[in-house]
């Protein structure tokens, strides 16, 4: 029950709203950074919407405060520590490329490198590995048997 | 060599097992996002209040609670007789910061159900409130006589939070 | 009583299950033919048993039986009757016996249609089947009862949520089982392949037609979910690397690398261990997914019940089916025959390299989806892994794929060669070119991806219609000539044709997202708002009322060039029993593009928020799905599939004592 009003949040979350125009900044080249930065950062009280997208009211305080901080001349990457400060990593959509994430970035690269690398090698050997071993004089006998019986 | 990597998949489906059933415990909830302001200085503020002004000035030098709340949250009520008894049986001294809430909202919220804060500031942008990082009220800090924040409630407080985390922990903090 | 008889019936069917995994499996040790065929009495009858308890399941939701705390919880008598139907599954419980049902479904179809299995075979396969069953009837009776009693009966119930009404929504659950569920068959005949200690072609021949139907509903259930959260949630998204989408993902992705592995083994006998392990992590992953959605380890939107109880039966039923399946993998696997040799530049190869890109990106998106549990536990930050990483991961991995995919089927089989094969694929190259021109041209200049995502389109479509024009020799043979072999051509070689044409139609689709537009306005009523070659104009919002609702409903005039086009009517809906609004989008599509409207709140003086996207090739998305469903039926109605082996001589079944 808890999951399916979870679910509701969301879609009342959803209902249509996000963005506000009278939220947008005047200045296109900046509202369009703040367009693209909202996108990278997670809603919190939502399920998994960034707060580009989302209707929640802390999305709207945050999307406002943003767009007050780019104003004020911080750069993409100050306004990202500056949420980072205060509520972690976790704000981060994208995650980022530090010692604690290492392994997850380079993971998919790695398992495409070894898995590659795993069927080279057993083609290989596959390749250096005779066909099939050679008959058995039983064998020989057995088989000349059975194509005679085939007629 | 060969033999090991056909093992390679049940291995790690065997690690993955161990990690499930790690998560399956009780005490784990995917959803607490643990606060990053955790041994900080508390975040610098200076809010109009429904009497004084409030900012991080007036907590100096004690062990204090910081607590978010809004005559519009419903968890704010049931939570609130606790910080009454906080305030009033042991003098814990607890500054009130009202939410996203107009001001006389929150003097009838207080005139209805009791005023334990010492002072309260209006945070009625929220940007305060996102300086500490919360998403939601209640949520309660506290603060050392050093002014940082060594712990962060993100939901209503309970009373057995109150008797097995939060009492000693002032207590501690009071000694040192 | 009804509800009685159901609880009863998933007992029995449980003592079947529990019968039909171990009797036809001594049997099959044994060469006892009456214990082999016991299987396939045994799946027919647990059928017959589950479908028996659904029907009482449906029953009750139909003739809104509240004593049924199921029935209670998820409906209403208000409700429509297809939503009182489509609300048995629309639960975690119900869902669980639409989990078995399917199963049982399947398994009853193997015995059923299985004639030309060898007993041995057909027995271990519905043995496994079986033990299957058995596990998730035990989950269902021990933690999920769907027939509990509430005493005394209530008179209506809570579920009447507005948002699951909603056909996309309430038909999306058959397919995605039907898929999830189907891939069980696999599983089943590859740990009794492992068992029996062998793979052959045949073997490959029987297990593609059940892979490939579980293959299409999945298509079609990932599809309809797509469609469904685009035009529900109100700006036009329609992926989002949710956990649950992910776990849904991934059985496809690996189900793809199934498929075409088990092509290898069929025509070249190689490939079989690899194969093998295809099969059990496919319908590993869909149990994956079941723990997952229902164990409260993530969060995610779909998530269900938050029950630990639960949670830890399924892991438990991982670790045997997956723990199990693999531990004997790892046992029986290497003593399978070494197949056909094959050089890296052939169509093995390039079939081998489909199945390395589809499992590392399955492997990638699993990794991803996990991360944030495995860094929480082991002390970590907490971290989001969110749809960025899984763009950048997954793209990187399957840009080489998609461009191998045309030439994959040019390569000739043991050895191929490339550079022929390239060159006839001298149109696809034009193409390609030619698409990514146009593509420049027209969005004046980027951005560079999406142009050259669509270029990639270009080749693939004009990659698949050159293999089917070299099958046919087109051109260079006489036109009545190529019609033949046309007509004569294996409908397997159609519908990979269709199923990769469908692919490029898709990527063509997600590609062109790069290049929509989207206007935000608060417009009052007479307003004007270009948007595309598009003027909207809002001609009023009215209050309107609904049988549970109340709405605010815009009736918007779109124009283009000066005449009217359409009239749009996007809503937001108020339900005051639920307490809650949701959006009602309006779309205009003419399949090339969609105009999509959602309307916001109003700023209290007249004015209304209105959100408009111009969202060029995104219907494109879901009919490249269709496509590739469509494709995997076309393959599916090949007759040499459903006449299986047939050329297998006749022996008596003394000489079969040497199985």
């Amino acid at each position: 029950m808890r999951a399916l009003l979870l679910l509701l949040l969301l879609l009342v979350a959803a209902g249509a709203q996000a963005v506000e125009p009278s939220e947008r900044l005047a200045d296109p080249a900046l509202e369009a950074r703040a367009r693209a930065l909202s996108k990278n950062l997670r809603c919190l009280v939502c399920q998994n919407e960034s707060i580009d997208e989302s209707n929640a009211d802390l999305a709207h305080d945050i999307r406002v405060l943003l767009r007050e901080r780019i104003k004020a001349g911080d750069s993409d990457d100050e306004v990202r520590r500056f949420l980072v400060s205060r509520y972690g990593a976790f704000v981060l959509l994208k995650p980022p490329f530090e010692p604690a994430t290492y392994a997850l970035w380079f993971g998919p690269p790695l398992a495409l490198a070894l898995a590659g690398l795993a069927i080279a090698l057993r083609l290989r050997r596959s390749r250096a590995e005779p066909e099939a071993p050679p008959l058995s004089d039983a064998e020989r006998r057995r088989l000349a048997q059975l194509l005679e019986e085939e007629g | 060599m060969r033999r090991a990597l056909y093992l390679l998949p049940a291995l790690l489906v065997a690690v993955l097992f161990l990690f499930f059933r790690m998560a399956l415990r009780a005490d784990y909830d995917p959803h607490a996002v643990p606060s990053p302001l955790i041994d900080q200085p508390m975040p610098v503020f200076d809010l109009a209040g429904t009497d004084t002004r409030l900012s991080g000035d007036a907590l100096k030098g004690q062990v204090a609670l910081v607590n978010f709340f809004a005559s519009w949250c419903i968890p704010c009520r049931v939570e609130h007789p606790l910080l009454m008894r906080l305030a009033e049986e042991q003098h814990v001294p607890i500054y009130g910061i009202a939410l996203k809430d107009k001001p006389q909202d929150t003097e009838r919220f207080i005139a209805q159900m009791g005023n334990p804060y010492r002072r309260i500031g209006l945070d009625e942008n929220g940007h305060v409130g996102i300086d500490f990082g919360i998403t939601g009220v209640p949520e309660t800090f506290v603060i050392d006589k050093s002014g940082h924040i060594r712990r962060h409630y993100g939901a209503p407080l309970t009373a057995e939070e109150l008797r097995d985390d939060l009492e000693p922990l002032l207590r501690e903090l009071a000694r040192s | 009583m009804i509800a009685e008889l159901g609880h009863f019936a998933l007992i029995l069917a449980l003592l079947l299950a529990l019968l039909q995994s171990s009797v036809p499996l001594i049997g099959a040790a044994r060469r006892n033919f009456t214990w082999m065929t016991l299987g396939r009495s045994t799946a027919a009858a647990q059928f017959v048993l589950v479908a028996a308890a659904f029907a009482a399941l449906i029953h009750a939701y139909v003739t809104s039986d509240f004593s049924v705390q199921n029935v209670f919880e998820n409906s209403h008598s208000d409700k429509p009757l297809l939503y009182k139907i489509t609300g048995v599954w629309g639960n975690h419980e119900g869902s669980m016996v639409l989990w078995v049902f399917i199963l049982s479904l399947f398994g009853a179809a193997v015995a059923w249609f299985g004639d030309n299995l060898p007993p041995a075979l057909s027995a271990r396969v519905l043995a496994v089947q079986g033990m299957i069953g058995a596990g998730f009837l035990g989950f269902i009776l021990l933690t999920s009862d769907p027939f509990h009693r509430l005493v005394p009966a209530p008179l209506d119930g809570r579920g009447l949520n507005p948002v699951l009404q909603d056909p996309g929504l309430a038909f999306h659950p058959p397919f995605l089982y039907l898929g999830y569920v189907g891939f069980s068959i696999a599983f089943s005949f590859a740990v009794a392949a492992l068992i029996e200690g062998r793979v052959d072609p045949a073997w490959a021949r029987w297990v593609r037609p059940w892979t490939l139907a579980a293959w299409c509903a999945l298509t079609i259930g990932i599809a309809m979910g797509s469609w469904w959260a685009y035009y529900t949630l109100g700006w036009g998204g329609w992926w989002f690397w949710d956990p649950v989408e992910n776990a849904s993902f991934m059985p496809w992705l690996v189900g793809t690398a199934l498929l075409h592995s088990a092509i290898v083994v069929e025509k070249r006998d190689a490939l079989k261990s690899w194969t093998i392990l295809l099969a059990i992590l496919t319908f590993s992953l869909s149990l994956v997914g079941t723990f997952l959605v229902r164990s409260g380890v993530l969060t995610s939107v779909h998530a269900f019940a938050v029950d630990p109880r639960r949670g830890l039966y399924i892991l438990l039923l991982l670790l045997v089916a997956i723990g199990g399946s693999l531990s004997l993998y790892a046992w029986r696997a290497p003593a399978l025959k070494a197949g056909g040799l094959f050089a890296p530049i052939s169509r093995e190869g390039a079939l081998v390299l489909n199945n390395l890109l589809l499992t590392v990106a399955a492997a990638a998106i699993f990794w991803g989806t996990l991360y944030p549990l495995f860094s929480d536990q082991l002390g970590g930050p907490k971290l989001t892994v969110g749809a960025p990483f899984f763009d950048i991961v997954f793209r990187w991995l399957m840009a080489p794929l998609l461009v191998a995919v045309a030439v994959g089927p040019l390569l000739a089989w043991k050895r191929g060669d490339l550079l022929a094969a390239l060159q006839r694929l001298w149109a696809a190259f034009a193409a390609a070119l030619m698409v990514g021109l146009v593509a420049l041209y027209i969005a004046g200049g980027g951005p560079l991806l999406a142009v050259l995502t669509l270029a990639l389109a270009g080749w693939m479509v004009l990659g698949a219609l050159s293999e089917w024009a070299e099958r046919v020799r087109l051109f260079r043979v006489g036109f009545a000539e190529s019609r033949r072999r046309a007509r004569h051509l294996p409908r397997a070689q159609y519908g990979m044709t269709l199923a990769h044409l469908g692919l490029a139609v898709t990527l063509a689709g997600i590609a062109a997202s790069a290049w929509q537009q989207e206007r935000i306005e608060i417009m009052k009523p007479g307003d004007d708002v270009p948007i595309a070659s598009y003027t909207l104009h809002l001609d009023g919002v009215d209050k309107v009322q609904g049988p549970n609702f109340t709405a605010e409903r815009a009736d918007v005039t779109v124009r283009k060039g000066g005449s009217v086009v359409a009239e749009l009517h996007p809503e937001k809906r108020f339900f005051p029993l639920q307490q809650m609004s949701t959006g009602v989008t309006a779309i205009k599509t003419n399949l090339l593009a969609d105009l999509y409207l959602a309307l916001g709140d109003s700023d209290g003086k007249g004015g209304w928020t209105v959100r408009a996207w111009w969202k060029p090739l995104v219907p494109w998305i879901w009919i490249g799905a269709v496509m590739m469903a469509l494709g995997g039926v076309v393959s599916l109605s090949d007759r040499r599939l459903r006449l299986g082996v047939a050329a297998r001589a006749r022996v008596p079944r003394g000489a079969r004592a040497a199985e």
